[in-house]
């Protein structure tokens, strides 16, 4: 990152954003990710409206049309795309709804975790010393246990629920924030314009979040991308364990789970389609990515 | 030497004594037991009693020194639900997990090393690139998923494989095995391949990088320009020298698989530890829950341990390091 100067101010400070975008667009396969992503989000954010019918609505469901495989027509005349489940549930709307609740679950737990990550990172690379052997050491064994592990514990120590689930996502991603930051901000803290700010007199609080934070935000940002994508698979599987989101929630793992039994009866679409379009999801923000980490990547940069 | 080994194995047995702390007073502050373990319809009387055998009434504090009392002599409590040891059930559905794994990071191993390569060595190659793509997909594709799939297809729509359990097994040594028999492979197989995606993926995107990086080097170009054969210059000068993080990889990954066996072992039914946690969690079976964490981490920093100690073994500027420092 090069130090803004004078009167190009507003100018240095579009430029890396536009640079970003033009050369994230340049690679064929990072656009259909970014595609696919934008599709996944609209439906989600837009399934009541999509949806063909509200699959948690009693009134609307039939158990006379209970398992029916995909193509079969509705009562009303209209067709079940891809069957319906073990209640004559729609599968698509349900699917529409899942995605629904495992995105929201991935961005929630993804921005509180960055949060906490971020400032916990960032003071520990300020302040230096004990402060910040200690954070980083706790970092290091929190890391050294695999996710689905410590997940596991919280889930079996806090209980089970939406908030619960959360608080285990949190908990275990922003030891991956904190490292990142923390090693981006000791390279960019040595540099001339902390100190520069620091002669200044300007309160240690400013000076970490309005002249350090904005300097180590691209490692961050990729590490951000790669998380939602773990969170919304560990919150997946999770739920299919029966231990994530309770039943009022059915995100897409919920679903799997679901048709778990009739896979065995070949009545396959119950449990195929969700996870089809829990794969879409991870593999389309993993795409992109893959892809922020090559733009931003200063090594690479020209 | 000596004085590293000790100092990592002090320094692994306080982070054992704080987990044990952590996960006790944790999983003994969630629910009632006593609601879940007692009849509800027993008499006053009878539910004293009752508590008073499981040991319930006692402060917390009380019941985790009696824990650790036990811990210590390899006693970690009784389950509730299954009354009998909660090591030993562990321990019992041990080899299952050990051999599931270990067959797992075989597989990844004996594909992903050979994929890595050929894709580090044609990085711009139609076959390079679609060995990339496909370890995206690796990493994309839900575990949990992969193995319903894997059953739909080959023990639904083919029939020829089983879906569940571990076949009849054979004792080796006084531990059951499956590995010994064609009907033990039928069923090892499925499970294993599935628990093996995510670090083939891995393999290979980490041996290609080295074997990327490895072609640049001096060295390389050295043992070019004396005429060595493209084989030898391969398997000698690239490979031997990407093995060192690889083989650390290996090592630290294997913890974390044994971990990941948990989510496949609950797809194919397969009777081991991982299955048991989950059943225990959803019955809180306490002392098994306690007794599982304990005995995966001590587990993963045994791991950790001789890896680093490999380590070391493997590249000499690790203990120079180590012996300047």
């Amino acid at each position: 990152m090069r130090a803004p100067a004078g009167a190009s101010d507003v100018r240095a400070a579009q430029a890396p954003a536009r640079r970003v975008l033009s050369d994230f667009v340049a690679d064929p396969v990072a656009v259909v990710g970014l595609a696919l992503l934008c599709t996944v989000v609209l439906l989600a954010l837009f399934a009541p409206l999509l949806s063909p019918q509200d699959p948690y609505d009693l009134a609307q469901l039939d158990i006379m049309d209970a398992r029916l495989p995909p193509g079969s027509p509705t009562p009303s005349g209209g067709t079940f795309w891809l069957g319906t489940d073990d209640q004559g549930r729609d599968m698509l709307s349900a699917i529409f709804y899942g995605l629904r609740i495992s995105l929201a679950v991935g961005a929630a737990s993804t921005v509180l975790a960055l949060l906490i990550g971020l400032t916990t990172g960032l003071f520990a690379a300020y302040a230096g010393g004990r402060v910040e052997s200690a954070v980083m050491r706790i970092v290091d064994i929190q890391l050294s246990f695999p996710a689905i592990l410590i997940a596991l514990i919280l889930i079996a120590v806090l209980g089970q629920g939406t908030g619960k689930v959360i608080a285990a996502l949190v908990t275990i991603q922003w030891a991956y924030y904190a490292r990142t930051v923390r090693s981006a901000a000791l390279v960019e803290k040595r540099k001339e314009y902390v100190e520069a700010a620091r002669c200044l007199a300007l309160p240690p609080l400013r000076i970490v979040f309005r002249h350090l934070l904005p300097n180590c935000l691209p490692p961050l940002i990729v590490v951000a991308t790669v998380q939602v994508a773990a969170a919304i698979a560990l919150e997946a599987t999770l739920s299919f364990l029966g231990l994530g989101l309770p039943i009022t929630e059915p995100s897409l793992g919920l679903l799997i789970a679901n048709g778990y039994q009739y896979l065995l009866s070949g009545k396959y679409w119950i449990s195929f389609f969700p996870g089809l379009a829990l794969l879409l999801t991870i593999v389309s923000i993993n795409l992109c990515a893959d892809r922020l980490r090559d733009v931003l990547n200063p090594r690479l940069q020209r | 030497m000596p004085v590293y080994v000790i100092r990592r194995s002090l320094q692994a047995l306080v982070v054992l004594f704080a987990m044990s702390l952590l996960v006790f007073a944790g999983v003994y502050a969630v629910g009632n037991p006593v609601d879940i373990l007692i009849n509800p319809q027993a008499e006053p009387l009878e539910r004293e009693r009752a508590i008073a055998a499981l040991g319930l009434d006692k402060p917390l504090w009380e019941q985790y020194a009696t824990f650790l009392r036990g811990a210590v002599a390899g006693d970690l409590g009784r389950s509730f639900v299954h009354s009998a040891p909660a090591l030993q059930l562990i321990l019992e559905r041990m080899p299952a997990t050990l051999e599931l794994a270990s067959a797992a990071m075989l597989i990844a191993v004996a594909l992903g090393i050979p994929l890595g390569l050929w894709a580090g060595l044609r990085p711009d190659s139609v076959s390079g690139r679609a060995i990339m793509a496909g370890s995206i997909l690796g990493f994309s594709l839900p575990t949990f998923w992969v193995g319903l799939m894997l059953i739909m297809v080959f023990s639904v729509m083919l029939g020829v494989l089983p879906s569940n359990g571990r076949g009849p097994t054979v004792e080796v040594l006084g531990v059951p095995v499956s590995f010994l028999t064609v009907e033990g492979w039928r069923h090892l197989v499925m499970p294993a391949t599935n628990l093996a995606l995510f670090k083939l993926a891995l393999l290979i995107r980490l041996t290609r990088a080295g074997t990327r990086e490895a072609l640049l080097q001096d060295y390389v170009k050295f043992a070019r320009a004396k005429g060595l054969s493209n084989a030898r210059v391969i398997l000698v000068h690239v490979l031997r020298n990407i093995l060192i993080p690889i083989v650390t990889v290996i090592g630290l990954e294997f913890g974390s698989v044994i971990a990941f066996a948990i989510v496949t072992e609950s797809v194919f039914a397969w009777p081991g530890m991982g299955k048991l946690l989950i059943d225990s969690i959803n019955l809180l079976d306490r002392p098994v829950i306690v007794a599982y964490l304990l005995v995966i981490v001590a587990l993963f920093i045994a791991i950790n341990l001789v890896v680093d100690l490999l380590y070391s073994v493997l590249d000499p500027r690790v203990r120079l390091q180590e012996a300047r420092g």
